[in-house]
């Protein structure tokens, strides 16, 4: 069974704006919020499956319920994150302490290099994918991969709006990509093109990018994403996954959706 | 065009990720250029590889814009810091650990600034003025008590030789050498390179000069016309040579010989051998090659081609000479010095037919200035490339056909 690490949503609201996606004056409709993380928690229970690990939202760190960005899980080891903005610094230390009380095996990053763990370190059993330059730094891939002992194939990610890997770049687990490759250099396309075959490539028409499409939890055959996204539900669905789209507007304003808004920890 | 670079070190997966593509493109479509100084791939999937790179551009402003393009993709300066200094401890004597030099430009780091070292050649030191502003390598015999010595190799980079624009035979900076090569293209480049700083000469854009040292080979085999020619119309500027040279070249004028050989005869002349000793003898009764050549006694050859066209003459003697001629200087560290004294603005350099003067000069050229060794024995090429002058094009091949084909090259009707 797949466990998420999920945050609930108690002090989200945007009290900075360190994307392009978020304004301040684009206030937050609390209820709303809360409405959408249960619906998406009542998914991801009690239809696709998944068992839900919550940690304590701490005040004064709204973007806690991000939890893609507590770090880099993989087995029973765990790398915290370190981010690039001062703002989401300070989740670092909650992010850590909720490692270390759950028996990871915690390795940490020298101060100062930038990663923003599941939300740039994404991949299939055999290619991990690192997006760099908008959040976490290239040289993070070198320690992590030394840590993980596992080759990470750095991307750069060109679009702002597309900022974390996981915003634009969404493995499935049958082994195909759901990717909106605009996001990418020519250089991280031809990467991603010689790693994946072209038939497994699902490329999201940039409506649907724009709406995060590709922010996405995929469990199994089930695949939960951001309402709206009609022409990448269909691709879904011809592969076989059973879709679950879902009204997540409220943390589209911090720049988030589904996959933002969990961790996978197995 | 590259006057300032940078070492920047590259790691992780950056092969299958195209970030060394990358990285390498960026460097070049911004204007710059690079040399991969090292590149160590990983063996399998999971191993990460590592390039070293070496980024040059026109100016500090271009390398800094580029070093900031690429730092992104992973690419990070090399950590570095100031060169160390050690006091001499006593006149003549280096510190333990002194830096060694070779012939490459080379740049020593004094207080976080990059200072090109001056007078560049190789196995000397390198000496930091008081003020620390100023590097220059120095002979260890030069050295006095206190002067400040680089030690070890810390906070020294040597610039790899970019290759030349020309696409001539020196492009290739190889000193490979093999009689069995084709000379007459190498000649010709040879050639070209001789017009080409004769006429920027002439017209005033560069002085740059042409050293020739020779051996008194060029005389017996008959390579004296052709480069008493090629002095005679500008083409040579500086002349290596010991005593032998000076003293068969003049006895060839004075007495038609060659260590007592006729030279148009080809055999000995009775008491021939007695010829080069009065040839000797006589210009050291004049007091001077100059006055010898001035007062109309020696009246052509190379030597008297030298005075009538300036040329900056170095004789350095040896313990099997006979006389010596006036000029030749006796002691071989002051040879040395002044054969050094003569060498900036050399910007050819053919060293014909002579061991010992090729393999000296060799040693006080820096790497920068093209040079072609002729000799009919490979030895000596080799023996020049293996004790680092790499930039030697080596030609196997008797000096006078040398020579004179060259001359002729460059309008020679000999």
């Amino acid at each position: 069974m797949s466990r998420l690490l999920v945050c609930p949503p108690e002090y989200f609201q945007v009290e900075y704006e360190i994307n392009p996606w978020m304004r301040l004056s684009n206030e937050v409709n609390r209820e709303r919020a809360r409405d959408q993380w249960y619906g998406l928690m009542r998914v991801l229970e009690q239809q696709v499956g998944a068992l839900l690990e919550r940690m304590q939202p701490v005040p004064g760190l709204p973007d806690m319920v991000f939890t893609a960005n507590a770090g880099a899980v993989v087995g029973s080891r765990a790398v915290p994150s370190r981010f690039r903005h001062p703002e989401r610094r300070r989740e670092e230390a909650s992010f850590e302490a909720w490692f270390r009380d759950h028996g990871y095996e915690v390795a940490m990053l020298e101060e100062g290099q930038y990663f923003e763990g599941a939300g740039d370190l994404l991949g299939f059993p055999d290619a991990w994918f690192g997006g760099y330059r908008q959040r976490t730094d290239i040289r993070a891939y070198t320690r992590l991969s030394e840590i993980f002992k596992h080759e990470i194939i750095p991307v750069e990610l060109v679009d702002t709006r597309f900022y974390h890997l996981d915003t634009c770049f969404c493995p499935l687990s049958s082994g195909e990509l759901l990717y909106y490759p605009p996001a990418f250099d020519p250089y991280g396309q031809t990467v991603i093109a010689e790693r994946i075959a072209e038939h497994r490539r699902l490329v999201v028409p940039q409506p649907d990018a724009l709406r995060f499409a590709c922010n996405a939890v995929c469990v199994g055959k089930h695949v939960v994403l951001p309402a709206g996204c009609h022409d990448t539900v269909k691709l879904l669905e011809a592969r076989g996954y059973e879709t679950h789209p879902l009204p997540l507007d409220e943390f589209m304003k911090a720049g988030g959706s589904a996959k933002c808004l969990t961790l996978a920890l197995d | 065009m590259a006057q300032v670079q940078e070492t920047v070190v590259l790691d992780g997966h950056i092969i299958d990720s195209l970030i060394l593509a990358k990285v390498l493109d960026t460097i070049l479509m911004m204007g710059g250029a690079f040399d991969l100084r090292e590149v160590h791939i990983g063996t399998t999937r999971d191993e990460p590889s590592r390039a070293t790179i070496v980024v040059r551009a026109a100016s500090p402003g271009l390398l800094q814009e580029i070093l900031e393009a690429i730092q992104p993709h992973g690419a990070g300066v090399e950590r570095e810091s100031d060169c160390a200094v050690e006091p001499v401890p006593a006149d003549g004597v280096f510190p333990e650990g002194f830096y060694a030099t070779t012939h490459l430009p080379t740049q020593v780091r004094q207080r976080g600034r990059w200072i090109e070292v001056e007078g560049i050649e190789m196995d000397v030191g390198i000496r930091l003025d008081q003020q620390f502003s100023v590097a220059r390598t120095v002979p260890m015999g030069d050295v006095r008590r206190g002067d400040l010595i680089v030690t070890g190799r810390e906070g020294v980079r040597v610039q790899p030789l970019e290759r030349p624009r020309e696409c001539d035979v020196f492009g290739f900076m190889e000193a490979q050498v093999s009689s069995e090569r084709p000379h007459g293209h190498i000649i010709a480049d040879v050639a070209r390179r001789m017009r080409m700083l004769r006429e920027s000469r002439e017209e005033g854009h560069s002085d740059g000069t042409v050293l020739l040292a020779g051996g008194p080979a060029i005389v017996h085999a008959g390579g004296r016309e052709a480069l008493a020619w090629l002095i005679e119309s500008g083409f040579i500027h500086v002349l290596f040579c010991g005593n032998a040279l000076a003293a068969h070249d003049m006895e060839a004028n004075l007495f038609g010989t060659s260590l007592g050989y006729g030279l148009t005869a080809g055999r000995a002349v009775p008491h021939g051998h007695e010829h080069h000793l009065r040839t000797i003898n006589r210009i050291r009764a004049i007091g001077s090659i100059e006055r010898a050549v001035e007062s109309g006694v020696v009246t052509g050859g190379i030597m008297a081609a030298c005075v009538r066209r300036g040329v900056r003459v170095v004789m350095a003697g040896t313990i099997r000479d006979d006389g010596p001629l006036p000029g030749v200087i006796t002691d071989s560290v002051e040879a040395q010095a002044a054969m050094r004294a003569a060498l900036p603005g050399v910007a050819l350099a053919l060293l014909v037919a002579s061991t010992l003067h090729a393999v000296a000069t060799g040693n006080l050229l820096p790497a920068t200035v093209p040079t072609v060794c002729v000799d009919v024995n490979p030895a000596v090429p080799t023996k020049l490339s293996d004790r680092g002058s790499f930039q030697a094009v080596g030609l196997v091949m008797d000096a006078a056909s040398f020579l004179r084909e060259l001359a002729r090259e460059l309008g020679w009707k000999g």
